[in-house]
């Protein structure tokens, strides 16, 4: 399965990203690339095998879950120190809903 | 609504899980802190933070889904659902898709249409499937109004950012807004008994959207839905379901169609409006969380939650009805909450007296805590003391209207009915031989007034229940006096 423009165009939309033309051209040529690569598993017959979707066991919850403990947070200063913009304790992003 | 045509309604609920950390990290999750501050590396989406199970999520999910007779499924599975929006921190929700925590459940519960005055028309109990209940996490807050620069920016506060939520799917089986109205106080009502949610829908700790469609009464399709949010209190869910159904009938009959779209409840325009477009909407492209590893939960486990759950609000609800004889309302409102159901019966335990505790409870009791603006949690009186005013009364050792005023000086003051009685002197007299000779001292002393009686005025026989109240400072038991009045009058 390869990769078309208008699969490109979608991903970018979802993610909202401007892309240029030229990028475009790029990603539409590398991700069917990898894409390719990918399905070369479906070259092995997994008739039998059943659907996994995690490699770690199941089962064993010993180190997969934490009390309900709660432990000092980051703080509003230091949480907003990363933020390209920021004000009145909160981020600060470009109107959402007019 | 039209005749020709019913409503199909399908509810989804997402209701906070009140543990005291988030789902994934261990930041608070007690809302109203400072904006952001209760924000680390993982709910903030910073890169390479991984999440890790909150125990009590489980818990307490566990617990919400068999409320509502849902089976549990001992492996579910995490997934990511991808969107684009500044409080989605990471970029993707942590929620379930295909393998939820738990499915196919119901509640069988009284609903009842209203009349214009919001009264019930005729309880009646109906059954309501439930899809699903899964576990995900939520959103952060976005601000758009109020604030400086409100006019070209959007605030986020990620304090809710990864606050664990369950979302409760129904069937599309509703089929007037007050159906839906029941069963969202019905599910608030149970998540609270359970201990899992705090209800408190102005906080957010429980929203509400749902998906409305209408068509021909007696056909097979469905119609086309729009979903509507922003429905967060029981009045708005109503008035907006009502709205939208409306909206939609009249659109068809008049030759139009309805549009798949997300409408938004407006509640000072007292309307619904289009938030935006379905179409060109969301493609989730959901896939299993890869950082979190398959949920599981043993039969064992859900077992032993089991046995730790309250007698469920409907169960309650039929076996005070019937043990103690009340009315479907009464039920209703003595079950509102389980501290309430659990007050009325320590009332009645105290009292050995269900009617009189029932009756007592729903007047006085409610209409104090009203006006004080307390909860039952928050209730002066013991219910141990209000059993025995309720006793008192019952025994005819003061009256109901001495009763209302002992209740309210115990509500004041906390102090028992039997120190008020002696303090406040309002003791009644029941002795039938005290009350003769008040009677006989009050025919003395109005000889004309009995002259006239005698002579056939019956009317008079008020005016000396009057005196006879008068002298004893209304402290004689009105039926005794009654009698004993009669037989000297009479004489």
């Amino acid at each position: 399965m390869s990769i078309t423009r208008q699969d490109v165009e979608k991903i970018a939309a979802l993610a909202n990203l401007a892309l240029t033309e030229e990028e475009i051209q790029t990603f539409t040529v590398q991700l069917s690339s990898i894409v390719s690569y990918v399905e070369k598993m479906n070259e092995l017959d997994t008739t039998d095998v059943e659907p996994m979707s995690h490699s770690t066991l199941s089962g064993d919850t010993s180190y997969t879950r934490r009390e309900d403990d709660p432990k000092p947070s980051l703080g509003a200063d230091l949480a907003l120190s990363n933020a390209p913009d920021s004000g009145d304790g909160h981020f600060k992003v470009p109107k959402v809903i007019g | 609504m039209d005749k020709d045509f019913e409503a199909v309604i399908g509810l989804e609920i997402h209701a906070q899980l009140k543990t005291r950390t988030k789902i994934f990290c261990t930041c608070s999750a007690i809302f109203g802190g400072e904006p952001n501050s209760d924000t680390c590396p993982v709910c903030l989406g910073l890169p390479g933070a991984l999440p890790v199970l909150n125990k009590e999520v489980v818990s307490m999910a566990t617990k919400a889904a068999l409320a509502l007779n849902l089976h549990i499924n001992h492996e579910s599975i995490f997934a990511r659902k991808n969107y684009f929006y500044p409080d989605l921190p990471k970029g993707y929700q942590i929620s379930q898709y295909d393998r939820p925590f738990s499915e196919r459940g119901w509640v069988e519960i009284p609903t009842s249409e209203r009349d214009e005055q919001g009264r019930a028309v005729e309880w009646k109990k109906k059954r309501f499937h439930i899809t699903r209940l899964h576990i995900e996490e939520d959103a952060g807050k976005s601000i758009h109004d109020g604030m400086p620069q409100s006019a070209t920016k959007s605030y986020v506060n990620l304090n809710r950012s990864g606050v664990p939520l369950v979302e409760i799917v129904s069937e599309p089986d509703f089929r007037s807004s007050w159906e839906a109205y029941d069963y969202v106080q019905y599910l608030r009502k149970t998540l609270l008994y359970a201990g899992v949610c705090d209800g408190n829908m102005e906080e957010g700790s429980l929203r509400c959207d749902a998906n409305v469609s209408v068509r021909l009464r007696g056909a097979e399709k469905f119609g086309t839905k729009a979903e509507i949010k922003n429905l967060n209190s029981f009045r708005f869910l109503q008035k907006a379901l009502d709205y939208e159904i409306d909206r939609q009938i009249k659109t068809i009959k008049e030759g139009g169609k309805i549009t798949q779209e997300t409408r938004l409840w407006n509640d000072k325009e007292g309307k619904t409006y289009v938030m935006r477009s379905k179409e060109e909407a969301h493609d989730y492209r959901y896939f299993p969380e890869p950082d979190l590893p398959p949920l599981t939960v043993s039969t064992q486990y859900i077992e032993d939650i089991s046995q730790h759950l309250p007698e469920l609000p409907e169960a309650r609800r039929e076996r005070l009805q019937h043990l103690y004889e009340l009315t479907m309302e009464e039920s209703m409102l003595l079950t509102q909450t389980k501290e309430m159901a659990d007050y009325y019966e320590q009332v009645t335990e105290a009292s050995g007296n269900a009617r009189l505790a029932a009756n007592w409870v729903l007047s006085e009791l409610l209409r104090e805590l009203k006006n004080a603006g307390k909860e039952i949690t928050e209730c002066p009186v013991t219910a141990r003391d209000f059993g025995d005013l309720v006793k008192l009364i019952a025994d005819n050792t003061i009256s109901g209207k001495m009763g209302k005023e002992v209740f309210e000086k115990m509500f004041q003051t906390g102090k028992s009915p039997q120190l008020l009685i002696e303090e406040l002197g309002l003791k009644q007299i029941t002795d039938p031989a005290e009350i003769e000779s008040i009677v006989k001292t009050v025919v003395a002393a109005n000889p004309k007034q009995f002259e006239q009686y005698k002579q056939g005025k019956q009317a008079l026989f008020g005016f000396f229940v009057g005196q006879v109240m008068k002298a004893s400072q209304g402290k004689v038991n009105p039926q005794l006096t009654n009698d004993i009045l009669k037989k000297i009058l009479d004489a």
